[in-house]
């Protein structure tokens, strides 16, 4: 099946247009056949991949707007096949774990939607089709985090697509610009990755361009000092969203910089290595501070995802294989884990209708599985050994350390400091006596609940301890993309710190 | 004296052919009622369907690049993409007469006959480049509009006429006097000669100055009729008092006819280089577009909110004037061909919800309150709407977004960065106020909204307008391309 990518975009898409028809009682069950088709779908796609080859397969091309260089580009590779996979994974587990009592027709349908933006935006190789799906799949979330959210639900959703578009603008005055350059050189219009990836560019062009992608990319992590819209929208959507918004949109952002920025314009990127790794380095401790400050364990959740994105950059930033292979790694063990714990919280939110710590305490009594599955995601996120936490992150600083051994130790903290606020959450709401009589009578998980934690519970640990059949085609198109930045470097420092395989990413393991 | 001879073939009627099709359309009309008094709106505006759909037939067939009436009239690449998005609009606009409640202007059959009359004034100045006959284009279909304006007889109607009379009268003032500079200057009111007189006196002592005066005079003409900020005050009063769809009509016929004057005579003074024309075009177009986004933003009523928009959108769309570029002009037209279907939709979802009275708020028709809770009472009315929104904020892969993606990519090759970069974060400040609407619809709670219908004015014909709209504005990937080379290929034949 060689044109598995478009069914693999297409088919929520149908599906979400045919959902319209199934009725409102049945519809959470066609929810989950859907999404289950299409994870076996994606499933399909990775037994169909040829791990040893580093290049882009499952190409389709065809042209869409041919006056304007514009096509139907798809192709996926080793660093985007497991984003893929992670995206139609969480969805599925999303859909499961529903808990939402309304309007549970709108609901799965807008997730069968944000599914199709999400898979293109990682398996699109043409700029333009790229940009469709990345400025569309804001509109599903808008709708789930306004129609489903919070009291101050409006002000978030708003916030959140208000920031995420004014970005993207300018990164799509950077495209055009880029498109404009390619014309200038080749003659012809085109807006194909990889001609793009041919063309090489002058310092300075490089330096506007990189920062204008930059908006737009950082304001999608969130980088600081652009992360202000993320609390809000965690703080207000529903767990599905948050699951989604968390384990995928964000990736949206580190995506880009692995495929677009660094490839795109390699000198300056390594140019401005130091700036972007201050940044990452606030957003690691300053956000860790702040988690540690919150009484709400979602905004506690939130944080963490900022600071644990701030690792992800500095990995991707390393400009070597291990750094941008542990990247790759982090953002999908990130999304497994920040997605199981949002799920996690959504349960007890689900029980007592609030997510302050102080009404917690002791509920390792009243939910022992409960409290083990939320001691297992923790040990993750804080990135214990032998967890899917522990890979990535290791990796990232260990790619790092070639870079400024200084900034990799005060950044190495974020484990320290992780530790500190996810412990102290574990210790606030899980152990100590029941200070409310209440939390007595809690139920444990349930079924549903169940069958939606148990498989990531399974993936943390089996990746944790093994994570060659994932690590192995990442490190592979890694090593290939490093090896396309040193030959397009223009400058000398730029040769010296793209390193492409003194030691890669597996020999470390 | 010699006396006067004329040489039947420099008239070449063929091409005048649209107009006098609408203008035969139109006197067809007025006879009609004349014989027989009693007969339905229905009929007449079928038959100004029929005689527009004639039209857009003559003006395809066209041959490009002729001249005819003395040489006033040229037909080139422009002229014809002009008239037909003149014509289609039109024909769009038509069906909208025909709708549930009774409304006063479409019982008469003058309202079709002058309609066709304003139509045709248009057609000729997008067709000439002699500045009186454009003139006279401009006046017959003003004032034809005016009336149209009046005929709904509200009171805030007639408020609407007269404003946008009074401010038509002083642009046409502007205009007349702008022409007047020039021909002082040239001794022509034809372009092309103009055109060459410019070029040769360029390096006279003293011209530049009466030069730019004449271009800013005229500059004032187009920013009255194109509503450009700061000519813009009568913009939201009248589209406020002007029914729905003659607001929408508004917003796109005029323009477009203008935009077109507003190419051929300042493509003349960028050819020559005089760089003050092309900064004051751009420093209007960032200035509407900027301040209109603002007052969008503050607006209670989704009309007035949209006439605000459509003021931005001009603004937006003004800028690849400034560039002289065969992908700027093209860009223009492919814009205003896309923004065409997106925002009458706009306007006749509005007027599918019309009340004969104010029924939800003492002034305005369209209060944001209205649609509140949308989705559950006409769930397939509100995510058309809401597509329309999306599309003109310019979210893919809705029709407008390819509008603003290549205006910005003409924008961008001429090096215009910061511009390109100002106008596409408008985008993102605009993008408020249409989510507002959206919200309002899926997110707010039903009783907002008073429980009053909001489909009051539905019927078949309005529907089908509106699945026209929505169909173009969602399918716009299919097309795009074949559209695209359409334009280019017309207006690179007109030499632009």
């Amino acid at each position: 099946m060689s044109n598995i990518l478009t069914v693999l975009i297409f088919f929520p898409l149908v599906a979400g247009l045919f959902g319209f028809l199934v009725n409102q009682k049945s519809i959470r069950v066609y929810g989950i056949a859907v999404a289950t088709a299409e994870f076996l779908l994606s499933l399909w796609l990775w037994m169909a991949f040829d791990p040893a080859s580093p290049g882009m397969q499952f190409v389709e091309k065809l042209p869409l707007i041919p006056e304007f260089g514009i096509s139907y580009y798809l192709g996926v590779d080793g660093i985007s096949l497991f984003i893929v996979i992670m995206s139609t994974l969480m969805t599925l587990i999303g859909i499961v774990a529903l808990s939402i009592k309304e309007n549970v027709k709108n609901m799965i349908i807008t997730l069968l939607f944000l599914e199709v933006a999400m898979v293109g935006v990682f398996v699109s190789l043409d700029v333009i089709l790229f940009y469709i799906f990345w400025e569309f799949s804001l509109v599903p979330m808008l709708y789930i985090i306004g129609a489903w959210g919070g009291p101050k639900k409006l002000y978030a959703a708003i916030k959140f697509f208000i920031y995420t578009f004014a970005g993207s603008l300018v990164m799509l005055v950077g495209i055009l610009y880029f498109a404009f350059l390619y014309h200038a050189q080749s003659g012809s219009w085109s807006f194909a990755l990889t001609d793009w990836y041919a063309l090489l560019l002058p310092f300075d062009v490089q330096t506007w361009l990189f920062w204008a992608f930059f908006l737009g990319f950082a304001i999608k992590v969130p980088m600081f000092p652009f992360h202000t819209w993320l609390p809000y929208a965690h703080g207000q959507a529903p767990t599905v969203g948050s699951v989604i918004l968390a384990a995928v949109l964000l990736k949206m952002g580190t995506y880009g910089f692995v495929r677009f920025s660094l490839p795109l314009f390699p000198d300056a990127a390594v140019a401005y290595i130091v700036p972007v790794a201050i940044i990452a380095i606030i957003m690691i401790i300053y956000t860790a501070m702040v988690a540690y400050a919150q009484k709400d364990i979602k905004q506690v959740i939130a944080y963490s995802s900022i600071s644990h994105m701030g690792v992800i950059i500095l990995g991707t930033f390393a400009m070597n294989v291990e750094g941008i292979a542990g990247s790759v790694f982090l953002m999908l063990s990130h999304g497994i884990v920040s997605g199981a714990l949002f799920l996690l919280v959504g349960v007890i939110y689900d029980r007592k209708h609030t997510k302050m710590m102080d009404q917690f305490g002791g509920l390792a009594y009243s939910m022992p599985t409960y409290a083990t599955i939320f001691g297992i995601m923790t040990m993750a996120s804080v990135g214990l050994p032998l967890t899917i936490g522990f890979v990535g992150e290791y990796l990232s600083l260990a790619g790092f350390f070639k870079v400024s051994p200084v900034m990799t130790i005060v950044a190495g903290t974020s484990i320290i400091l992780g530790a500190v606020y996810m412990l102290s959450i574990l210790k606030k709401t899980f152990f100590g006596p029941i200070t409310h009589e209440e939390n007595k009578h809690l139920s444990d998980l349930d079924s549903k609940e169940m069958w939606a934690l148990v498989p990531l519970v399974a993936i943390v640990v089996w990746l944790g301890v093994y994570p060659k059949p994932v690590l192995g085609p990442i490190d592979n198109s890694t090593k290939a993309l490093v090896q396309l930045m040193h030959e397009k470097a223009q400058t000398d420092v730029a040769k010296k710190i793209i390193l492409v395989s003194k030691n890669s990413a597996k020999e470390a393991k | 004296m010699a006396p006067i001879t004329v040489d039947f073939a420099s008239l070449n009627l063929m091409t005048l052919a649209p107009m006098l099709v609408t203008l035969v359309g139109a006197l067809v009309i007025l006879i009609i009622d004349l014989i027989k008094s009693d007969l339905d709106k229905t009929l007449y505006a079928t038959l100004t369907i029929l005689t527009l759909f004639i039209a857009l037939g003559a003006t395809l067939s066209l041959n490009i690049n002729e001249r005819g009436l003395f040489d006033t009239i040229l037909i080139d690449g422009v002229s014809v993409l002009g008239q037909s998005i003149i014509i289609i609009a039109s024909m769009l606009f038509i069906p909208l007469a025909l709708t549930k409640r009774k409304f006063h202007e479409f019982s008469y059959p003058e309202f079709f006959s002058l309609f066709l009359f304003m139509v045709f004034g248009f057609q000729f100045m997008a067709s000439s480049d002699n500045l009186i006959l454009i003139f006279v284009g401009l006046e017959t279909a003003s004032l034809a509009l005016y009336t149209l304006i009046a005929m709904h007889n509200t009171k805030l109607a007639h408020e609407a006429a007269i404003k946008y009379f009074t401010m038509g009268a002083m642009a046409s003032g502007f205009f007349a006097m702008g022409a007047a500079a020039i021909y002082g200057l040239t001794g022509s009111v034809e372009m092309a000669t103009m055109a060459k007189i410019f070029q040769e006196r360029l390096n006279d002592a003293g011209i530049i100055i009466p030069l730019i005066g004449g271009a800013l005079l005229m500059v004032v003409a187009i920013g009255f009729k194109v509503s450009l900020i700061p000519f813009h005050m009568w913009t939201p009063d009248t589209y406020e008092g002007a029914s729905a769809p003659m607001a929408g009509y508004m917003s796109i016929v005029p323009k477009i006819a203008m935009m077109v004057v507003a190419m051929r005579l300042f493509g003349i003074y960028l050819e020559l280089d005089i760089e003050i024309v092309r900064d004051v075009i751009i420093a209007l177009a960032v200035i509407t577009t900027t301040l209109a986004n603002m007052m969008a933003l503050v607006q209670e009523d989704v009309k007035r909110m949209l006439a605000y928009s459509s003021i931005s959108h001009a603004g937006f769309v003004l800028i690849a004037i400034a560039l002289d570029t065969t992908k700027g002009y093209s860009s223009l037209f492919l814009y205003y061909g896309l923004f065409l279907f997106t925002n009458l939709g706009a306007f006749t979802v509005l007027w599918v919800s019309r009340h004969k009275y104010n029924v939800h708020h003492e002034r305005f028709h369209h209060p944001y309150s209205k649609f509140a809770g949308m989705i559950h009472r006409s769930p397939i009315a509100a995510i058309i709407m809401a597509i329309f929104m999306l599309s003109l904020a310019g979210v893919p892969p809705f029709s407008l977004f390819w509008g603003k993606l290549y205006v910005l990519s003409a924008v961008v090759d001429s090096g215009w960065y910061v511009v390109a970069i100002i106008m596409a974060l408008n985008s993102a400040i605009a993008v408020y106020y249409y989510l507002k609407l959206i919200v309002y619809m899926f997110l707010k709670s039903e009783e907002l909204s008073g429980g009053k219908v909001v489909y009051a004015n539905r019927a078949l014909s309005l529907e089908i307008v509106i699945g026209i709209a929505a169909f173009v504005t969602v399918t716009s990937i299919f097309y795009i391309d074949p559209l695209l080379s359409f334009i280019t290929n017309l207006v690179g034949a007109s030499g632009y």
